[in-house]
């Protein structure tokens, strides 16, 4: 064995090397295998953090064929619904910097909508079943029909395709279970002096220490 | 004596307690009004059991809990039930709710009800039952419902009953103690037994409250019987070591790891406050309608602590404390640290007031104003709970919402220590308040996301089975067709066999689906329908063909005619010739003139269809074509009891046809086989009667059918006439319109909501908003058109 390294220092080099190469490609080999990841992650990921309204505003027939675009370099800024927290959120995954929301794709709303069928008026000819990607509508040919308002997603679609134009998209009043704080002003400058932070927590007690 | 750990951070702000002790708990006169909020405590809103106009006694259930992490609702007096509405509840964010609000009759009368003596010999899930439906929450500020707290799975082997009240000027919990320690041991007693008894039942005081120490110190040696295994504990004070981690950090020395709950480590910890109301829910019987709330503050004349009614309006109390409003800037509910400012003294008070702050402007000046972080790193000094706020407040205004759960926002109890020591007066609590609301509204919507997405899948897969079967179908019929061509083509040898065919396969198209559909699955029998309704279809449609094929046919049909002329035409000679009987003559004259009139007949066609204008088909020719696919395909439709009464018709039919055939006939063999035919026409008639008979009544859909359709047909009519009508309307007159058909709008949803209301129904909210906005929409209109008048 020694003798053979002394003498053909080469050879013995080359088929170390070789021997190496093979055993760790059979390894990688078998971890391909074995941990092979399913479908395709990147898509994945940026699926998840669409809002999955399936309105069709980013000009794909949904929230996935968008998220494939997106993995195929698409720009990132054309859901409206999602606004800049999902510009920023996508922006984020992908590294790259983090654009405005195009306006030609429509404007972020201000508040969520839900759709509201006006039922006396509803004639039932099914028309918004058809056009409602997540099934939110209930009804029947020649029935009233009605939202399941906690499925809707407020993608508007219905509202075109109703020939007695009886669906309102109605905004969702903020109830007292979905409240939430708001950052104080965030510049503190001395012109918004006037700024009303609701806070209690700074009071020092002043002169009131007992 | 016990050891007492510490824990970090903290501060020591005035106190300001003194002012409020020196009177014992009073008691106020009844309000005009009580306003019960359906939700006062955390988890589902309770629901009514009540209905305006009823009559309720004290103590009552006006609204029972609905679900596990709920809370009931009792009437604290007796009166009527004025409504149930939206109305300001005590809320950081100043917004309304559902509340039931009663008029007092000023009886104050009880319900009847029944305490629980010996409670030691009932099962504690009957206890916590009585708890539960007595409406208990945690009367020591979050108000989560104390029944959910005393059911935990794990053992518990340390109850911890918390006397601390470490914010300022709040004394509520402190006079109770004072005055009625024996109900608060007795309470101690009910959750001791409830938990199993477990080995360390601790009560801890801040050492800034030796009265109330002492008066519990008493009441244990009064009762020491059984009560030398209860510890009364006292430390020092510090704020704030009233959290529940917090003390149980002092008292135990364990720390609660994050995102966990006490109940983990074998803890429970109850407020004084509500081990006293389980005592009186259970000994006395009497659910929670009042609790002990501090009026404090220098705007209020006197300073003292009450025993309030729930649903006490804040002003009521006010009133009755010679209230200053005008050197008050604002009213604090809670103490100065963790409380949050009313905008409305109409609020009421709940199961978590522990207190009403009423600050001069000298006492509470507003907010200094708010200066860059000098990263002096006070705040994290002062944290009790060893965060970092000063890198939170960065995450926080940067919204890094990763960040900030990575750095624990989660387990920061907003306790204001912070805020109070930070020197730039950054209102540190609010970053943290409103990164906590925003992280938990992202979550939930990528909960409402995730879900979406699944039920858009499950569309998607939908419409693509639905898209396949009806492939699928459209082969088969498809297939069904080409057959039928084929078979079309066949026996397609001039017009009168084709229609003679088509007849013919519509009458056998008819009844053979009636003999198998009975058998057949539904599915099949279907199939086999429509597949002979489109090869019926498709026959008829082969029959309208082009006029070139149409010529052809009728030529050929013409060849044949004349052929037939000819032959009966050389028959009726070849019979005069070999001299037969007058009758077989007169037969072959007849067949003879037939065949000229069918010649004559063809010929008249060929010409009509020669004339420009009228190369179509005779339209009586087609209509019988389209017509019998037509027939068929209604047949099939109909049902079965239709089905019935065509097939009787026909056969009646048939019969007439064959009794008039045997009175012109005199020929006696075809007289017998008609007369045989007739009889099993006849037989036939009377079984399908038979069948119509056991038929029952006929659920006829085909008469709902047609107003549905006249009524979606009118609903288009009426909604262009409407915009025909707009049309023409001048400006003025539009918005009229407009306004009154918002009304009538209106008063339709009002009318709804009212019945809502009455039978108590879930979508009371959602109407509720369509008559808000509704409102607001007829306010608008109303405005414009004011503005028009001008
Ligand atoms: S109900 Fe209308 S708005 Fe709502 S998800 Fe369906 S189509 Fe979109
Ligand atoms: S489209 Fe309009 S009319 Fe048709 S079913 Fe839907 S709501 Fe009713
Ligand atoms: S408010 Fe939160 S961060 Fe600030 S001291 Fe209290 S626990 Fe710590
Ligand atoms: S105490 Fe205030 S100024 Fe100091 S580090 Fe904290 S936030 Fe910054």
């Amino acid at each position: 064995m020694y003798d053979i390294i002394a003498q053909e220092p080469l050879i013995a080099a080359l088929t170390a090397l070789v021997g190496l190469a093979v055993v760790f490609g059979a390894v990688l080999g078998f971890a391909a295998v074995r941990f092979k990841v399913e479908g395709d992650p990147i898509v994945d990921q940026i699926d998840s953090l669409l809002p999955q309204t399936q309105c069709g505003q980013c000009g794909h027939p949904g929230c996935r064929p968008y998220a494939e675009a997106i993995a195929n370099g698409e720009a990132i800024n054309k859901c409206p619904p999602g606004g800049q927290t999902t510009i920023n959120a996508l922006a984020n995954l992908l590294d790259v910097p983090a654009p405005e929301l195009d306006a030609e794709h429509g404007v972020e709303s201000e508040v969520k909508k839900v759709a509201y069928i006006r039922e006396d008026e509803c004639i039932g000819c099914t028309k918004c079943i058809q056009a409602c990607p997540v099934d939110a509508i209930l009804g029947a040919a020649k029935q009233m029909h009605t939202v399941i308002a906690s499925e809707c997603t407020g993608c508007d679609l219905c509202v075109e395709p109703c020939p007695v134009d009886c669906i309102d998209m109605l905004p969702l009043t903020p109830t007292l279970a979905d409240w939430r704080w708001q950052l104080p002003p965030p510049t503190p400058s001395l012109l918004n002096r006037q700024s009303k932070a609701n806070i209690i927590a700074t009071d020092r007690g002043g002169s009131a220490a007992a | 004596m016990r050891k007492i750990w510490d824990i970090p951070g903290g501060i020591h702000p005035p106190e300001n307690k003194k002012q409020s002790v020196d009177q014992s708990i009073g008691a106020l006169p009844l309000p005009d009004r009580l306003v019960l909020p359906l939700n006062q405590h955390i988890g589902a809103p309770a629901r009514p059991v009540v209905k305006p106009g009823d009559r309720v006694l004290k103590g009552q259930v006006v609204a029972e809990p609905h679900g596990i992490v709920s809370a009931g609702v009792h009437a604290s007096t007796s009166g009527v039930v004025e409504s149930i509405s939206l109305h300001p509840v005590p809320h950081p964010s100043a917004m309304s709710s559902n509340c039931i609000i009663v008029r007092p009759d000023g009886e104050d009368r009880w319900i009847e009800h029944q305490g629980i003596a010996d409670y030691g010999s009932r099962d504690p899930q009957q206890l916590l039952d009585i708890i539960r439906l007595s409406g208990i929450a945690g009367l020591g500020g979050a108000g989560f419902p104390a029944s959910v707290k005393l059911g935990p799975r794990q053992p518990i082997d340390t109850l911890i009953i918390n006397g601390t009240e470490c914010e300022p000027y709040i004394t509520a919990d402190d006079m109770l103690m004072r005055e009625r320690p024996g109900e608060i041991v007795a309470g101690i007693r009910i959750l001791a037994h409830i938990l199993g008894n477990p080995a360390n039942i601790l009560i801890g005081i801040e050492d800034n409250k030796p009265e109330a120490y002492d008066a519990l110190e008493a009441a244990l040696a009064s009762n020491s019987s059984e009560g030398s295994d209860i510890e009364l504990v006292d430390f020092p004070t510090k704020y704030p070591s009233g959290g529940e981690k917090q003390l149980i950090q002092i008292l135990t020395g364990k720390e609660v790891p994050s995102g966990k709950l006490p109940a983990e480590l074998g803890i429970v910890c109850h407020n004084v406050g509500t081990t006293q109301a389980i005592y009186r829910a259970i000994v006395l019987g009497e659910p929670l309608i009042s609790r002990i709330t501090t009026v404090t503050g220098q705007s209020c004349a006197i300073n003292r602590n009450y025993d309030v009614l729930l649903g006490t309006p804040v002003r009521h109390l006010l009133a009755n404390n010679g209230f200053d409003a005008d050197s008050c800037p604002r009213l604090i509910m809670g103490g100065p640290m963790m409380g949050f400012t009313l905008e409305n003294p109409e609020v009421p008070v709940i199961k978590t007031t522990n207190c009403i702050l009423a600050p001069s402007r000298e006492e509470m000046p507003p907010a200094p104003l708010p200066q860059p972080c000098i990263r002096c790193g006070m705040c994290a000094e002062a944290c009790p709970a060893s965060l970092l706020p000063q890198q939170l407040f960065w995450y926080a205004q940067s919204e890094n919402f990763d960040r900030l759960e990575a750095h624990n926002l989660f387990d920061c109890i907003e306790c204001g220590a912070c805020a109070y020591v930070c020197p730039s007066n950054i209102p540190l609590v609010q970053y943290y308040r409103a990164a906590k609301g925003e992280i938990r509204t992202l979550k939930q919507e990528k909960i409402k996301a995730d879900h979406s997405r699944q039920r858009f899948e499950f569309h998607k897969e939908r419409l693509e089975r639905a898209e396949a079967e009806k492939a699928a179908k459209r082969e088969a019929r498809r297939r069904a067709t080409e057959s039928a061509r084929a078979r079309g083509a066949e026996d397609d040898s001039g017009i009168t066999a084709s229609v003679a065919t088509s007849t013919e396969a519509s009458s056998t198209a008819a009844t053979s689906p009636e003999a198998k559909a009975p058998e057949a699955g539904t599915s099949a029998a279907k199939a086999t329908v429509e597949d002979i309704i489109m090869a019926a279809k498709a026959r008829a449609e082969a029959r309208k063909a082009s006029p070139e094929q149409r010529r052809a046919a009728l030529e050929r049909g013409i060849e044949a005619a004349r052929h037939r002329l000819d032959s009966t035409r050389q028959k009726l000679a070849d019979g005069e010739a070999d001299n037969l009987g007058e009758a077989s003559l007169d037969k072959l004259r007849a067949a003879v003139e037939d065949a000229r009139v069918k010649l004559a007949d063809a010929e008249g066609k060929l010409a009509k269809l020669d004339l420009p204008d009228s190369n179509d088909s005779d339209p009586a020719d087609s209509s019988r074509d389209t017509g019998s696919a037509e027939r068929v395909a209604k047949k099939l439709g109909d049902s079965p009891r239709q089905q019935l009464q065509g097939k009787i018709a026909a056969i009646n039919n048939r019969i007439a046809v064959t009794e008039q055939k045997l009175a012109e006939l005199t020929d006696a063999a075809t007289l017998d086989a008609l007369r045989s035919g007739l009889d099993k026409q006849r037989q036939k008639l009377a079984e399908a009667q038979q069948q119509l008979s056991a038929l029952p009544v006929d659920t006829a859909p085909a008469p709902v059918e047609s107003p549905v359709q006249d009524a979606a047909a009118a609903a288009i009519t009426r909604a262009r006439e409407k915009a025909a009508r707009l049309a023409q309307m001048s400006p003025e007159e539009k918005l009229r319109s407009n306004l009154d058909s918002l009304v009538s709008r209106l008063d339709k949803a009002r009318a709804r909501l009212a019945t809502a209301i009455a039978e108590n129904a879930d979508h009371v909210e959602t109407l509720r908003t369509t008559v808000v906005n509704l409102e607001s929409k007829v306010r608008e209109a109303e405005t414009k058109l004011a503005q028009g008048d001008h």
